[in-house]
């Protein structure tokens, strides 16, 4: 079963972690890394992937004629993907377990942040229902 | 260049379109299907995904112990990944040339739905050797 | 009953008889495209029959020979499907296959090869998918999965960059000599933009991930044997070698970049370094010189250095002065600008940079930020230093350069006594 594991930051998140102390960035991304190695070792691991900074973020819809407007704003509010893992795993046990362990990632002092991760079934056609 | 396009949509927007006709839902696809299978004769198509429901979504945090606390309540305003496009491109226009399409996929009545597609650059790829 | 494999051995020979056959079938046939997946089915035909029956006396002969009949059989086929659709006249010499032909023109099919795959009419990354395809002998799956896509997609990117080649009418010769060194010069950097994609990204599973770096150096050397008095053929290869042999050095532990003034040099591969040396040497002995001499000549200065602090900079800004004259990608004048600092102090490295706020080829990047941050660091300008480095963090699009970026912004906002986070860029 595959299940993307989604984590969301404002639109500042970006900057919010820039601003913490060097080690506490090093740990965050060694976390991350050795998670990802451990994922890919044990043959879980689908992709991982860090998305650019919400600042560069565009919002695209098509005009009458087709073509792309690319100015659209996003809500002051709104919650951007700042990376996400795909996840080939057994159970959704497995899958809830993983996100779990991605959401420990150390922050701010080393401490474990516990950062909220959006555990969603990714489906191979349309959603149950609609088939 | 790696491009991820995101289909996002608030749960409101997911019941409604929970009742479209059997038709409109086939068009829609119809017109996905067209789309991916020219991304693929192109050369550009690297993957896409349907998310299942929100309603089946969890958010999983590391409890105090590390163990799992799942969570499935949401803020109203919160927008749902629907689906996402991952294409490789010469270009960022191309990218957004790819989401207004998508954008432009009919909905019920088979008038262009023109859903805000979000566009984010993936973060892979090579780095350059720093001096 | 599951075929037995093809031995290492065996697997090697096809590869480096791949593109001899299909220039050979080619030159006979002139149909690239179809040539290109009759040659597939008789790498096909080896892999399974040679474990079985063992290799045969003259592999190359015997490729030739099965790619040539599917050839054959294609165009009897087409030749009856245009028939029953309507009279065309067909080229003589499609039907009368040509004398074979001796080692040395299967020597020039592989560079006539590589001339076509790298034709500037492609996108880089066709040219790419197709080079290593028709020329590196590589096989769909794995450069797709040394790009990380499907490998339906990298098929298809193969099989319109063949038609893309028909479409264009490229004839199956060697360049006049009017178009050599144009065409030369993307065969080039056709090679180039393959050993930069070397470097291993950390997005996607850890398959049979085939190091490009490595393939593109072997591709270098091929062209260097078929063209050994050429300049910068000669230098492309010793600056990959020369670059190659830092790449242990390069990412830490936690998978972070490391700037080469900050490596430990004792991961330096010697061997390759003493190579990319004795390749240069002998290369601007006779007088020569290009872009990719100098560059491979700036890294050899480099290298050849046993401490970071060691590091003839003069000798560096010397060759970047000679760089600039030749190319006026934006990249050499960061790079300019870095040495001039390093020799000249960072007020005059930076006033270089001021001149390339207006160069529309470096809006919107992050690598003047990056720089510029670095060299304001240098100054002792600490605050915007950190301001540049949480730009170029911004917009970089590499998450490892990113990560670099955002530790060296922490770490100078550390140093600084009574810094704070929140501050406002001097050149905004």
């Amino acid at each position: 079963m595959k299940y993307i594991l989604m984590m969301h930051c404002p639109k500042t998140g970006y900057d919010t972690f820039g601003a913490w102390p060097k080690k506490d960035i090093q740990a965050h991304m060694a976390f991350m890394h050795s998670l990802n190695k451990a994922l890919r070792d044990s043959g879980e691991l689908v992709s991982a992937e860090g998305l650019d900074n919400p600042h560069q973020a565009k919002l695209v819809r098509a005009a009458k004629d087709g073509e792309p407007i690319t100015d659209g704003v996003f809500p002051e509010s709104k919650e951007f993907l700042a990376g996400y893992w795909i996840v080939e795993v057994a159970s959704p046990q497995r899958a809830v377990e993983i996100a779990a362990k991605a959401s420990a990632a150390p922050g701010p002092g080393g401490v474990p942040m516990n950062m909220p991760i959006e555990v969603r079934q990714v489906m191979s056609g349309p959603p149950d229902e609609l088939q | 260049m790696k491009y991820i396009l995101l289909m996002n949509a608030p749960k409101a927007g997911f019941e409604t379109y929970r009742a479209w006709s059997q038709d409109d839902v086939q068009a829609h696809y119809a017109v996905l299907q067209r789309i991916n299978k020219e991304l693929s004769e192109s050369g550009e198509f690297v993957s896409t995904a349907g998310l299942n429901w929100p309603d089946q979504a969890k958010v999983v945090r590391a409890g105090k112990d590390g163990a799992p606390l799942t969570d499935g309540v949401f803020p109203e305003s919160k927008e749902f990944l629907a689906g996402y496009w991952i294409v490789d491109v010469e270009t960022p226009e191309r990218a957004y040339e790819i989401a207004a399409r998508i954008s432009g996929a009919p909905g019920p009545g088979g008038i262009a739905l023109g859903m805000p597609i979000e566009v984010r650059r993936v973060m892979s790829g090579p780095p350059e050797e720093l001096l | 009953m599951t075929p037995a494999p093809l031995d290492s051995v065996s697997e090697q020979l096809l590869r480096e008889l791949a593109p001899q056959v299909l220039g050979a079938v080619v030159r006979r046939f002139r149909d690239f495209t179809s040539a290109e997946d009759a040659v597939q089915e008789a790498l096909l035909a080896a892999a399974v029959q040679w474990p079985q029956e063992g290799v045969p006396e003259h592999p190359r002969a015997w490729l030739i020979h099965v790619a040539s009949r599917r050839m054959t059989d294609f165009q009897r086929s087409e030749i009856a499907r245009r028939r029953r659709e309507t009279a065309v006249a067909l080229e003589a010499d499609q039907l009368a296959p040509a004398v074979d032909v001796g080692p040395e023109a299967d020597e020039d099919d592989t560079l006539i090869l590589l001339f076509m795959c790298c034709h500037p009419a492609l996108t880089p990354s066709s040219a790419i998918a197709l080079t290593l395809r028709a020329v590196g002998g590589l096989t769909t799956a794995e450069i797709a999965h040394a790009f990380l896509v499907p490998e339906s997609t990298m098929a298809q990117r193969i099989s319109r960059a063949k038609q893309s080649i028909k479409a264009s009418g490229v004839p199956f010769r060697l360049p006049t000599n009017q178009e050599r060194a144009e065409r030369l010069r993307a065969v080039l950097h056709v090679l180039y933009l393959i050993f930069n994609e070397g470097y291993t990204t950390s997005g996607g599973p850890q398959l049979q991930r085939l190091e490009l770096s490595h393939e593109a150096i072997r591709l270098a050397r091929a062209v260097h044997s078929l063209l050994p008095e050429d300049g910068e053929v000669a230098g492309l290869l010793a600056l990959m070698l020369l670059t190659d042999a830092r790449r242990a050095a390069r990412t830490g532990p936690d998978g972070e970049l490391i700037p080469l003034t900050q490596q430990d040099r004792a991961l330096w591969d010697q061997k390759e370094i003493a190579e990319g040396v004795a390749l240069l040497t002998a290369t601007l002995s006779k007088g020569s010189i290009g872009a990719y001499q100098l560059q491979a000549a700036i890294a050899a200065v480099h290298d050849e250095a046993a401490r970071a602090e060691d590091t003839d900079w003069p000798q560096v800004l010397a060759l970047y002065e000679l760089l600039k004259r030749m190319s006026d990608n934006p990249m050499v004048m960061l790079n300019h600008a870095i040495a001039v600092a390093m020799v000249r102090g960072p007020s005059a490295g930076l006033e270089l940079l001021n001149a390339l706020d207006a160069d529309g080829r470096l809006a919107g990047q992050h690598r003047l930020d990056a720089v510029r941050a670095h060299l304001l660091e240098m100054a002792g300008d600490h605050q915007a230093a950190i301001a540049h480095y949480q730009m170029a963090a911004n917009r970089t699009t590499s998450l490892p350069e990113r990560n670099y970026l955002m530790t060296q912004a922490a770490r100078l906002r550390e140093s600084t006594t009574g810094a704070t986070a929140d501050v406002k860029p001097t050149n905004p």
